[in-house]
């Protein structure tokens, strides 16, 4: 309190400030609103938005690259050779499917939607959706399992690859047994068969 | 009309004495609790159309069932207790500062034909019982048994002692106008339309008006000011200071003793508004003189004006930042006391004089 006049001064500037927050205030209570009562109204998400993670086992040729890019191991994939006479179709795109996709499980509650995934699929069969509402009670529901056939089929499906492969490693022991002389190639075979 | 009209007409009608104490008792606080909803809902939604929101809007139409369920959910909450609180005291404090805020009802005349107590000291009476708070407050800081509450409550205290010094002038300037200290009567001087309220200078020659009329702003401003600190409302909420204090004194409460205290805290802005309206606006007057005046009308304007000064309130409180503890007794002993002091003499020689 230097002078007199700052002490008059500064009540009426004490007052009138107020009373100028008080104006600006009450503009707002007449403003437009900026919320969005959202399971009512929402947000249009942007073209290009990353949510969960949708994949057309149609066109699913097991490739496993998908798998192999995620940086958080959020997706599971298993595959079996299918058997000889065995017409698996065609993508849409045309290529021959090779491989029964016997598992393919994707964590969502893992996944963090970064689309890494999305990009090296050669059929463009794994996208991200805009569906973004998607939440359970147990963890265990955010497992989610794409593949299209039973789970029986399933183990059918394997249990055939399996055999197919035992067979093919047993005809190959066989095959270097016979030739005892050629021992060079057959090293490699029977390191086949073993990791197989 | 005498304030007590509404007690001698139910005597009359019933002819027994018991009854119509207990209705005349008891209309304040059923008001009370109406108005606490209503007042809770205006917060929430006044609050958020300040911040450009929406509020609450799912509870019934548009959210004003919201209340309801706020309430519905602190009743069901569990009453805890801490166990190293002092229980006596601790279990006692919300009902002391209830009994403080709702005490003062009793001395507010709420038409020409009903007022709780018709008692010729009644605005002094209501600056004593309100200070009953005080006790309630200290209390509840003491007996929690924690640092917060204790700051909380001292802050709080320290306040309210501070600030009804300049409040107490500034209603004795308007005492001495009226030359009465009941608040039926100072609503009853002040009849025949807006231009004879106390805040226009009141009904007097013109001259005397003139000079009144600075006084009486200077004075309703300084006493809205002081009535913000003694409700412990924004920018004077450092009692409860969330960023600072938890809550305060009533950190430790949960469940009804919580909302007794919100209760009173809400009942309290209407005491200090009503007072308000009494003092410097005509009370129950109409203001258009006696068109729309009586007792009925009168319940009407009386509660008008008072919701008007409450919501002046939750517009100060979501427009004002809180002020610091050293701000806060500086704007209490450097400017408002010094303000009131010179109203104080600017009215009694007005008085003397015209």
């Amino acid at each position: 309190m230097s002078s007199p006049g700052k002490y008059f001064k500064d009540a009426w500037s004490g007052v009138w400030t107020v009373l100028i927050g008080m104006r600006i205030t009450i503009s707002h209570v007449f403003g437009k609103k900026v919320t969005r009562q959202y399971p009512l109204e929402r947000y249009q998400l942007p073209e290009r938005a990353r949510n969960r993670l949708y994949v057309n086992m149609d066109d699913c040729i097991g490739c496993d690259q998908c798998a192999r890019a995620c940086p958080v191991n959020c997706i599971a994939i298993e595959t079996a050779k299918a058997m000889p006479g065995e017409d698996l179709g065609v993508t849409s795109g045309g290529k021959k499917k090779a491989l029964w996709v016997t598992k393919f499980d994707i964590d969502i509650a893992k996944c963090c939607y970064c689309s890494l995934c999305v990009w090296p699929c050669p059929t463009e069969c794994i996208k991200m959706t805009d569906v973004y509402e998607f939440s359970e009670n147990n963890r265990n529901n955010l497992v989610y399992n794409y593949i299209t056939l039973t789970p029986e089929e399933a183990v059918l499906h394997k249990e055939n690859a399996d055999k197919a492969a035992a067979e093919a490693a047993a005809k190959k022991a066989a095959a270097a047994a016979a030739k005892p002389a050629a021992p060079k190639p057959a090293a490699p075979a029977a390191g086949a068969a073993e990791t197989k | 009309m005498t304030p007590n009209f509404l007690q001698d007409w139910l005597t009359k009608l019933l002819g027994n004495d018991a009854i119509p104490i207990v209705v005349v008792c008891a209309l304040p606080l059923v008001f009370i609790l109406v108005y606490a909803l209503i007042a809770i809902l205006g917060e929430m939604k006044i609050s958020a159309w300040m911040q450009d929101r929406v509020g609450p809007m799912r509870t019934g139409w548009k959210g004003t069932f919201q209340p309801f369920a706020d309430i519905l959910k602190l009743m069901q909450k569990e009453d805890t207790t801490p166990s190293a609180v002092d229980k006596f005291l601790y279990n006692m404090a919300p009902y002391i500062v209830f009994i403080g805020a709702y005490a003062a009802f009793a001395a507010l005349p709420f038409s020409s034909a009903y007022m709780g107590a018709t008692l010729n000291v009644g605005i002094f009476y209501i600056v004593a019982i309100s200070s009953l708070a005080v006790v309630g407050i200290l209390m509840a800081g003491w007996a929690s048994n924690n640092k917060y509450s204790l700051y909380g409550a001292i802050r709080s205290v320290s306040q309210i002692i501070s600030y009804e010094i300049p409040a107490g002038l500034a209603i004795l300037c308007v005492v001495m106008i009226a030359g009465t200290l009941d608040l039926n009567q100072i609503s009853a001087i002040q009849s025949g339309g807006i231009q004879n309220w106390f805040i226009f200078g009141g009904p007097f020659p013109m001259e005397k008006r003139l000079l009144l009329l600075p006084v009486m702003i200077v004075l309703f401003i300084i006493y809205y000011i002081t009535s913000l600190a003694e409700t412990n409302r924004t920018p004077f909420d450092i009692a409860e200071g969330e960023s600072e204090l938890v809550a305060g004194y009533h950190t430790e409460y949960s469940a009804m003793k919580f909302a007794i205290f919100f209760l009173a805290e809400y009942a309290n802005m209407f005491a200090v508004s009503a007072v308000a309206a009494t003092l410097f606006f005509g009370g129950w007057q109409s203001p258009f003189g006696e068109v729309l005046g009586g007792p009925v009308w009168g319940i009407m304007w009386f509660v008008l004006k008072s919701f008007f000064f409450v919501f002046v309130q939750i517009w100060l409180r979501w427009s004002l930042p809180r002020l610091r503890v050293d701000q806060l007794m500086s704007v209490c002993w450097k400017f408002l006391l010094p303000f009131t002091l010179v109203c104080v003499v600017a009215t009694a020689l007005i008085v003397l004089n015209f």
